[in-house]
């Protein structure tokens, strides 16, 4: 049972930034911008994020207040950086893929040379620990205490809290059916009165905002709180994508799909502590593969079935009806 | 003077190299049905997306109830009252009917939807217009004519008082269309102003009060319906005189040339097959005409003729070949000419040339091509040749891309490729659909001209005019099944709508004999 324990707490903390980034990405989509670019924004975020822990972990304060403030300062580093994208896909209605891209490949290049420029290291290194082994109160809830409580970190939480606040707004909000709407039929959407534009530059807005902050919580969770320009996110803005289409473009899958890799991933990490799969005698490394084979395996599956938002991919242009 | 709710007066409107709309006039009165008739291409949608707020005129003014209104876009048009079907229906397929029908106009709290009086509303003016909307529906899985109820339950739910219809019949079957009539009826009869763009004369002279033609952009005149007929409408759109009857001489069938035996084809959407045993022959010098409502499994049927499909079962022979698993190239040289029903899907590259296009089903022949190199100058040369002998009009000849021409000269350059090439079957799928009077009347001409040379024709139509008027022998198909052969000579449009609608069968004979 402890082992079932440990790896439901070391899944979450996995699981969380890949569950905000792949819903990053359903929010862009179903806008109707394919974003490629998730790697490239959690990266972005991560690093100021960690940037920022780095700057101030000397001052005397709640290491969960420097979290907090750290992912604020992810997400607008996130949101900026996805700017970027917004321009050249919407208002410049650039290739949407390429544009993604060119994103992905400048931003472990320029970590790394700001990193050797200041640091003289290949990324950012923190000495702070945001690791909560209980929380008061909750921790003693039996079993969910246990499982969501205990040997944590406030990212779990706090994705928690924004998968709620995601599915609110993309079901239950006047915003979210015109978001959808733009990613289906945008003529139709435009017709009835709906910037298109606007509302594709705030899907990928969302998708940088969730984007950075996945990507701090990457750094926290999955990293220490460090970040390095050779690594980078270890192609979780990828795994993301992957997640949100085996997740159908839909929040409630998306969550599943995230718990389902970050399973497999903590499962490898976590060989040695199951008897029956250490007694197979496989080298780890085959186990770390899992969850990126498990990637290919599963959309190779699914992909025939899913339906992805009729107009991704395609600028919208006004003058073609 | 007479009092108008809407005006469009001196409206010009100018796109790269075309002027759309030549200073026309347009005057609306209140309570009617008006109708806004003129070939493809004459200007009409680009009007009408003048007034939506799709498109600002350079010159011209609007008034609405003597007012001079700015309509910048589909907001404004709505603050006034204007609202539009558009032909193809902008409605998010994923959505139900009720989130497309509040998209844009949601009622909510705070950012909140509040979908429940938005769905009694919707209830309440479905029930009072008759429209049996079910407002939880997916779009995706009503039928293209509920799909456009919901597109005017889009209008009635914004309280538009001018309705315009952008050929709202195109894609509606017989039955579709007289309810869709006798619903712009009913609202004309309560003080709704509508504009009905079209150009189907009946329809015109079915349910419209007034009529205004449009010619190459230009504003022809506008006409009382009751005083005027449909030739009179012809001439004022076309600018000649048109045969609405097909001339033609008594078919003289020969040889078989099509024999299909036993075809069945299994469904894409459903368990059933699409097409079950279906049996006929088409031979030299005759016109076969599959008729039947959409939908009844026509379109997996010449699929699986013209080798886009596989059959489950049957066999299909031309000239004594069986081609009943032949590739679709296979059936283009053993002399299968086919003009599909879907010209954008597969009949043209739309992006491609139009030279390029007039030998997509030869370019491997040794004529066009060398060890796999393409010959331009011959290719170019074949291409001239076709859209003389066709009149093929495009805005630079061989050199146009095929997606900037209108859907008449697609479609002669369709035919022009298919009739050209070697053929002794040529199969037409709903040739004219979407055409205007003067394509109809040349596509009909070719269609007999084949005949005449000998070729054997099957065409598959869904107009009951031109089932009666073309074809030489009618097999009528129902729920995938052929359930009556009909004569055109002895039968009327009454007993063939019985047919199409299944409420009459005749038992399935051997039609080997026939002819």
């Amino acid at each position: 049972m402890s082992t079932f324990y440990y790896l439901i707490q070391n899944m979450l903390p996995v699981a969380i930034p890949l569950l905000l980034v792949a819903l990053g990405g359903m929010f862009s989509e179903r806008s109707g911008v394919v974003n490629i670019a998730l790697e490239g924004i959690m990266l972005f975020g991560a690093f100021f994020g960690a940037l920022f822990v780095y700057t101030f972990q000397g001052v005397d304060m709640n290491p969960q207040v420097l979290l907090l403030l750290g992912m604020l300062i992810a997400a607008v580093s996130g949101w900026i950086y996805s700017l970027l994208l917004s321009f050249a896909a919407v208002t410049m209605k650039a290739d949407q893929t390429i544009t993604g891209v060119s994103l992905n490949m400048m931003i472990p290049a320029a970590i790394l040379l700001f990193s050797k420029m200041f640091f003289n290291s290949d990324g950012i290194t923190t000495t702070k620990n945001f690791y909560i082994r209980e929380v008061p109160v909750l921790s003693n809830i039996p079993i969910l205490g246990e499982m969501f409580f205990q040997r944590t970190y406030l990212t779990v939480m706090i994705g928690f809290v924004l998968l709620i606040i995601s599915i609110i707004i993309f079901y239950k909000t006047r915003f979210g059916l015109r978001l959808r709407a733009c990613g289906e039929h945008p003529q139709a959407a435009d017709s009835v009165g709906i910037n298109v534009y606007f509302m594709r530059y705030a899907g990928v807005s969302l998708s940088g905002i969730l984007g950075g902050i996945g990507g701090f919580f990457y750094s926290v969770g999955v990293l220490d709180g460090n970040v390095s320009g050779h690594t980078g996110v270890a192609g979780f803005g990828f795994l993301a994508l992957a997640v949100m289409i085996f997740g159908q473009w839909k929040p409630g899958k998306i969550f599943f799909a995230a718990l389902f890799f970050a399973f497999l991933r903590t499962l490898a990490y976590s060989v040695s502590l199951i008897p029956f799969l250490d007694g197979l005698g496989i080298d780890q490394t085959y186990y770390k593969m899992l969850p990126y084979v498990a990637t290919m395996v599963v959309l190779a599956f699914t992909s025939k079935k899913s339906r992805a938002p009729k107009a991704e991919g395609i600028p919208y242009d006004k003058s073609q009806r | 003077m007479e009092n108008y709710i809407v005006e469009m007066l001196g409206i010009t409107k100018e796109f790269p190299g075309i002027i759309a709309n030549d200073n026309i006039t347009l005057n609306l009165k209140k309570g009617e049905v008006h109708a806004l008739l003129g070939e493809n291409g004459a200007g009409k949608s680009t009007l009408m997306s003048v007034l939506f707020g799709l498109y600002q005129a350079e010159k011209g003014e609007i008034r609405k109830n003597g007012q001079v209104v700015k309509i910048n876009n589909p907001n404004d048009a709505n603050a006034l009252g204007i609202g539009m079907v558009h032909q193809h229906f902008k409605l998010v397929e994923i959505f139900t009917v009720l989130e497309n029908i509040i998209l844009g106009v949601e009622p909510n709290t705070m950012g909140f939807l509040e979908k429940n009086e938005a769905r009694k509303k919707v209830v309440e003016l479905s029930e009072k217009y008759g429209l049996s909307i079910k407002p939880d529906a997916l779009i995706e899985d009503i039928s293209v004519g509920m799909q456009q109820r919901v597109e005017i339950l889009k209008m009635l739910y914004r309280e538009n008082e001018i309705l315009i219809f952008d050929e709202p019949t195109a894609v509606l079957t017989p039955q579709e269309i007289k309810e869709l009539l006798g619903i712009m009826r009913g609202f004309a009869n309560e003080g709704k102003s509508i504009l009905f763009i079209t150009h189907k004369l009946n329809e015109i002279m079915d349910v419209a009060d007034r009529c205004t033609v449009l010619r190459k952009g230009k504003y022809i005149g506008t006409v009382d319906v009751k005083t005027t007929n449909k030739e009179e409408l012809s001439r004022m759109m076309v600018g000649r005189d048109i045969s609405f009857s097909v001339d033609k001489k008594p078919a003289e069938p020969k040889e078989v040339v099509l024999s299909v035996k036993n075809v069945t084809v299994a469904s894409k959407h459903h368990k059933n097959n699409a097409v079950r045993n279906v049996t006929f022959d088409v031979r030299a010098g005759e016109i076969v005409c599959l008729a039947g409502i959409d939908g009844n499994g026509q379109t997996e049927f010449v699929s699986a003729l013209t080798g886009l499909d596989k059959m489950v079962e049957g066999s299909v022979t031309l000239c004594g070949k069986d081609i009943s698993k032949a590739s679709v190239r296979e059936r283009s040289v053993s002399g299968m000419s086919h003009i599909p029903e879907d010209r954008h899907k597969h009949g043209l590259v739309l992006d491609y040339t139009l030279e390029e296009n007039m030998v997509l089903q030869r370019y491997w022949q040794p004529e066009f091509q060398n060890k796999g190199f393409l010959k331009f100058d011959a290719i170019r040369k074949y291409a001239e040749n076709l859209i003389e002998r066709f009149d093929v009009r495009s805005g630079q000849g061989p050199i146009t891309v095929v997606r900037s021409m209108s859907g008449g000269n697609q479609q002669k350059a369709i035919i022009a490729r298919e009739i050209d090439k070697n053929h002794e079957l040529l199969v037409a799928v709903q040739p004219t659909r979407g055409l205007d009077v003067g394509a109809i009347e040349y596509i009909h001409k070719q269609l007999v001209e084949r005949r005449d040379a000998g070729k054997g024709v099957l065409l598959v139509s869904l107009e009951l005019e031109e089932v009666m008027n073309v074809s030489d022998r009618i097999l009528v198909m129902y729920e995938g099944e052929i359930v009556g052969e009909l004569d055109p000579k002895t039968t009327n449009v009454q007993e063939l709508g019985l047919y199409m609608s299944g409420a009459k069968r005749n038992t399935v004979k051997e039609i080997d004999n026939a002819g």
